[in-house]
């Protein structure tokens, strides 16, 4: 029975591990259907009234509306007749009555942000935004660590010494910072320069790991016999090695899709991430402050809830992958 | 250990070589041509043109290497672009700020998680140890700016027990109103993983010998725990402490933005919105110069607090 027989036994005998699976295959189905167009298509479309309440406490809030609107003002007598105090009278009630009549008619599940655009959609978008962002800027990285890593391990000596070289200028610089400056020069924005400052800065921690990895594999007794047979070292390194690094690699791309999607929210936020034109969750918490002191707590709720779950889902799936590919750290 | 210090001193140049390449690299060849930054919108060509020879930028790519490891090695990185205060003068005006919030939440956090930690080392694999363990991951999966915005309207603007933001004159004042809603932020953002982290070690530390050695000659729990295996859990735990200080510089820009506490972090981000190459090229160097000051102190230490540990 192969490796990964036996890991994807183990798997399935971890119920945390199952069901965060299913939690993250929900998910991944999810931005792909938003990515086809199926689903929040029209997410920039502006479907309700500005901030309409979520269509869940719809009917509390719109009695609580329509006692407001119906409550005497209170009399300001001062002996002469407002002159149009009977033309405002009525724009008021045309208003609140329109304002209902809209909100009703929009019905949204989560509420509406400022230009009235549904909530859910938007949260639907972000998680397409954050998924592509975490897998591209996840594999970009692995890519890079994977191939350095090799390459150090593998050769050794002057190639070791040059990607420590490397390694040691990344990690001098705080990560945040060096995704911080990166974004400074590159000044576009748009997911692909996310998924290109991300994946440029974040290959160090797998680069040690695979590394250490093909320092340990290089002289063991299966290489030698490669190179005995005349395999080359292209192939010892990516045919025999690699082969039995990839449980590493699998767990470290998976660690770095959280943590990517994590930075991606704090760049969007900061408004160096994704530009106008789409949304991701990070784009929506910067719309939070003025809204939470407006009581608009929908938007922000959305954007933590949908992440909330996206990233614990991950997480767990990351431990229960790495318990079942390696048991000896249980 | 002479040796070691001397080789590991003399490692420092090609580190620091290295950041200043790279960020001379993305600054003078990626970022493009600053004079269009500088000139504004509208701009003569002549206008560009003298920018262009005040900053150097006209030169070949060598010379201007030339000019940027001067600015290193005297530490004089000349004027930000959108203030014209010198970067050294902005160093040396947002450094305690930054410091007032960092030093007591570096504490604290510490202090706590390492308590937390060894509660749930000591009950491993109990209800307690999983119900707190489950909690630090979907805590840690909230973002930390959910933490910040939450607990701003919350505590400061719903509340009014804290500042919403701002900054005082004194540091008393600072500690006491301005810098606690921040530091009580960050402490909670980072108790999640130290948990984490210490649990990790705290556990390595309780299944090791000594450990049974010390309950098998008759020391209460208490003893062990606190005595023996907090004493050789601080070794690893100490030099990671160490190790945070610099990324925390930089890196509780978030706390800062929010709080409008005028440190580094904050002035990165400005410099970032404002495209101020000169501000951001000195943070780069000064922080990863830290970092490696650290780094080797950090060694140091977990030398001094483990004599077992011998320095190559």
């Amino acid at each position: 029975m192969s490796l990964w027989h036996l890991a994807w036994r183990r798997f399935l005998r971890d119920p945390v591990g199952v069901a965060s699976a299913v939690v993250v295959v929900a998910f991944v189905v999810l931005a792909a259907a938003s990515a086809a167009g199926w689903v929040a298509r029209d997410w920039s479309d502006e479907v309700g009234v500005s901030y309409a309440p979520p269509g869940f406490l719809q009917t509390e809030l719109l009695q609580e509306h329509t006692r407001e609107a119906t409550k005497a003002l209170p009399q300001e007598d001062y002996g002469i007749k407002d002159p149009i105090g009977a033309e405002l009278a009525a724009i008021r009630k045309s208003l609140t009555e329109t304002s209902q009549a809209e909100a009703k008619h929009g019905s949204l599940v989560f509420g509406a942000d400022k230009w009235g655009r549904d909530v859910v959609k938007k949260a639907i978008k972000g998680t397409e935004t954050s998924l592509v962002v975490g897998f591209a800027a996840a594999g970009l990285a692995t890519l890079l660590g994977t191939l350095f890593g090799a390459l150090a391990g593998y050769y050794g000596r002057w190639a070791d010494d040059f990607f420590n070289w490397l390694y040691s200028v990344f990690t001098s610089i705080p990560y945040l910072l060096l995704v911080l400056a990166v974004a400074a020069v590159l000044g576009q924005k748009g997911i692909l320069t996310v998924i290109l400052i991300l994946g440029l800065t974040g290959w160090t921690g797998i680069f040690r790991l695979v590394r250490a990895e093909y320092l340990k594999h290089r002289v063991r007794e299966y290489v030698l016999a490669a190179d005995a047979i005349g395999a080359s070292d292209a192939r010892r390194m990516f045919a025999h090695i690699l082969p039995n690094v990839t449980h590493v690699v699998l767990v470290q791309l998976s660690l770095h899709v959280v943590l990517f999607v994590k930075s991606e929210v704090i760049l969007s936020f900061l408004g160096f991430g994704v530009g106008v034109d789409t949304v991701s969750w990070g784009s929506m918490l910067a719309e939070a402050p003025s809204e939470l002191i407006l009581g608009m707590w929908w938007q922000i709720t959305a954007a933590t809830l949908a992440m909330a779950l996206a990233v614990t889902a991950f997480s767990l799936f990351t431990d229960a992958v790495r318990d079942a590919l390696d048991p000896r750290l249980q | 250990l002479n040796s070691y210090l001397t080789r590991r001193l003399w490692q420092f140049f090609p580190t620091l070589l290295g950041v200043v390449l790279l960020v001379f690299f993305l600054f003078n060849w990626v970022g493009g041509d600053p004079a269009y930054i500088l000139a504004g919108k509208i701009a003569s060509a002549e206008q560009v043109e003298n920018i262009r020879r005040s900053l150097g930028v006209d030169q070949p790519y060598w010379v201007q290497l030339g000019i940027f490891l001067k600015q290193v090695a005297t530490a004089e990185f000349g004027v930000s672009w959108s203030t014209n205060e010198r970067v050294s003068q902005i160093f040396a005006t947002r450094l305690g700020p930054s410091l007032t919030v960092l030093l007591p939440l570096l504490l604290i956090s510490t202090v706590l998680a390492l308590a937390a930690a060894m509660l749930v080392a000591y009950f491993r694999g109990s209800l307690t140890d999983r119900a707190i363990m489950v909690a630090c991951t979907i805590g840690q999966s909230v973002s930390i700016l959910v933490y910040i915005l939450l607990l701003q309207y919350w505590l400061a603007y719903q509340l009014g027990w804290f500042p919403v933001q701002g900054w005082g004159g004194t540091l008393g004042e600072n500690l006491l109103a301005y810098a606690a809603l921040p530091i009580l932020v960050g402490v909670i953002v980072s108790l999640a993983p130290d948990i984490r982290l210490y649990r990790s070690v705290f556990l390595e530390e309780i299944n090791q010998d000594y450990v049974r050695t010390a309950r098998a000659k008759g020391l209460g729990e208490g003893r062990v725990m606190w005595l023996h295996v907090l004493r050789n859990a601080a070794i690893p735990i100490t030099t990671n402490v160490m190790t945070q200080v610099p990324g925390l510089l930089a890196g509780a820009f978030l706390i800062e933005r929010f709080f409008s506490i005028p440190g580094i972090g904050r002035e990165v981000i400005l410099a970032v919105e404002r495209s101020d190459f000169p501000v951001i090229k000195a943070v780069t160097i000064y922080v990863a110069i830290a970092t490696m000051i650290v780094n080797l102190l950090a060694d140091l230490t977990y030398r001094a607090l483990d004599p077992r540990v011998q320095l190559k």
